[in-house]
């Protein structure tokens, strides 16, 4: 029986010929990522809990600071120190301040075909490249950094062919949610969400970043667009090699098959407290009107240098409005620098936004830009749940980067058409 | 006998520990915030023991692993939902936190009821009737009953 891309995957890292979904399997990690969201969790088991101390291979292990970066209070610089200690002892190599980690990780070291675990649930971005990245726990962490394996379950695939082309104004990310909205926030639980067909080709490994970056969302274990020519070109460009292109056998056994007019999808919102709670702006734009607080545009998902051109285009020559805050977080070092060196962040700050540096800001509600009592934000960021930017009776939209810029403009949510 | 807890569908991670404890020194530190959005008298109220009940898709979001942390450092003896999101379930058998699987359970019980848990069976009876549990997978139980993933590799070495 043919594999899916997953199965494949799985295959290759546990050293056998062929798997199927349902099988549980040792797998040898290819590489391990871990931020300062739990990392100092799993330096103390390494310390406290462990028989033999000892890592299989630092090579493979790499640290991020992104989620509270800078520090905000002594404990978290306490929590910074313990990542930096350890990391100097045990040779790990460790990044503060260049980004947040998964567009570090796509940057600097996902390969196609590789298995990855990330402890931080957005780790399934990295099927942008056509890898397996998938998120888990500080204990699941530890048992990979000390015997350079794991288990997984072989997880069933849901296929997406998609089709076409979106419409002028239409982005990856209203794609994305409208999928999330159709199929639910456990509607790929425990399984592989896979993109192919033209439509799929046809977009940008950025684009395909924000696709894979949300199946979490939808409780995916990983998100997969087969990989092509251009994720090798993107590989190669950042000195790296692309040698396990995997693609679905055409006999691969698809738990559902699901297909997509990319011409059809139109631009969406994601109203509180849940992602999958997604309606078309326009049906909303219908409604009462709804004032807004805070814009953010940046994080894993959409703080990229195609989402800040978005932005500035949109800008340019006009004001954020005078009510709200837009807060502005380039996902890397290297998408700020390019953001430079284009002019955005000057169209950006004349507009009056603030632009921070690169870190998970406002989506994960602990580092900046919280919101108070009843406040209402609007997000590029991965979710939208209760209390997430801040406190427990703010409330969270997600939208495009388009979206998030008109709203920032109007004081309110709208469609960038919609915008004098 | 447990006391039930119960919390509806979709419950996140945000919701069971807030991102703003997440850096905080140790699970201790942690554990009095557990729920506080959703249920403020939660953490002051739970009782070792006593059990969460719980709608589809129980702990969603993020993988921290603080979520299960937290309950079972304030002495939650196990979580009984409809279905429960992977990281957070994997987490849990991790931990060493029996998650069991009993899609009825969550309609047919209110909060306060008192419940007889046999984890070794998977059943759990509640006002007379006897609910059973899906069954782990084989490999999973084998490192929920080590005590978790760090007691099954101390046992390994």
């Amino acid at each position: 029986m043919g594999m899916t891309i997953a199965e494949k995957i799985v295959a290759r890292a546990a050293g056998v010929n062929e798997v199927h979904a349902g099988e549980i399997h040792t797998v040898t990690l290819d590489r391990m990522m871990s931020n300062d969201g739990t990392t100092h969790l799993t330096i103390d088991m390494y310390h406290n809990k462990l028989n033999h101390p000892h890592i299989a291979d630092p090579g493979k292990v790499v640290f991020i600071v992104d989620h509270n970066i800078p520090a905000e209070n002594p404990k978290t610089a306490a929590v910074h120190k313990k990542m930096r200690e350890f990391s100097k002892e045990h040779g790990i190599k460790m990044y503060e301040g260049k980004g947040v980690c998964h567009q570090i990780m796509v940057e600097d070291y996902v390969c196609p075909g590789e298995l990855i675990f990330g402890a931080d649930s957005h780790t399934c971005s990295y099927g942008a490249l056509g890898a397996f990245g998938t998120g888990v726990g500080c204990t699941d962490f530890l048992y990979g950094m000390v015997t350079g394996e794991s288990w997984v379950m072989v997880p069933e695939t849901l296929r997406f062919n998609l089709h076409g082309k979106l419409r002028e104004g239409v982005y990856p990310r209203d794609l994305i949610l409208t999928i999330i909205g159709d199929i639910g926030a456990n509607g790929a639980n425990y399984k592989c969400m896979e993109f192919a067909g033209d439509g799929a080709h046809a977009l940008s490994v950025n684009d395909r970043f924000v696709l894979c970056n949300l199946a979490v969302e939808a409780g995916a274990k990983t998100g997969i667009v087969e990989p092509d020519e251009k994720v090798a070109a993107y590989v190669e460009a950042h000195g790296r090699k692309a040698e396990h292109m995997f693609v679905s056998d055409p006999d691969a056994k698809f738990t559902k098959v699901y297909e997509y007019d990319l011409d059809k999808i139109e631009p969406v919102v994601a109203r509180p407290d849940f992602v999958d709670d997604v309606l078309p702006l326009r049906e909303l734009l219908a409604g009462d009107e709804v004032k807004i607080d805070e814009a953010f545009l940046g994080s894993c998902n959409n703080g990229r240098i195609d989402e800040l051109r978005v932005a500035a285009h949109m800008l340019k020559g006009k004001k954020v409005h005078p009510d709200v805050r837009f807060i502005v977080a380039p996902a890397s070092n290297a998408v700020y620098l390019e953001a430079l060196k284009e002019g955005i962040i000057d169209t950006l700050l004349e507009a009056g936004a603030m632009v921070m540096n690169c870190n998970c800001s406002v989506c994960w509600g602990s580092c900046q830009g919280v919101i108070g009592e009843n406040e209402v934000l609007i997000s590029t960021g991965t979710r939208n749940f209760k209390g997430r930017a801040g406190h427990k009776t703010s409330k969270v939209y997600l939208a495009s980067a388009a979206t998030v810029t008109a709203s920032a403009i109007a004081g309110r949510i709208t469609g960038a058409e919609n915008l004098d | 006998m447990s006391k039930i807890f119960k919390f509806k569908n979709d419950v996140d991670t945000d919701q069971i520990i807030a991102s703003q404890y997440l850096l905080l020194p140790n699970i201790d530190e942690m554990k009095g915030h557990a729920f506080e959005s959703l249920d403020e008298s939660f953490a002051g109220a739970v009782r070792p023991g006593d059990i969460i009940v719980a709608g589809e898709n129980f702990g969603c979001g993020s993988s921290r692993e603080q979520a299960p942390s937290v309950l079972k450092a304030l002495g939650v003896k196990a979580i009984i939902a409809g279905s429960f999101a992977r990281i957070f379930y994997r987490n849990s058998i991790n931990i060493g936190l029996p998650v069991l699987v009993c899609k009825e359970l969550a309609e047919n019980v209110t909060a306060g009821d008192e419940a007889e848990l046999d984890l070794g069976e998977g059943t759990v009876t509640v006002n007379g009737k006897t609910y059973t549990c899906t069954k782990l997978p084989p490999y999973m139980q084998t490192i929920l009953n080590a005590g978790g993933l760090i007691a099954f590799l101390n046992k390994d070495e």
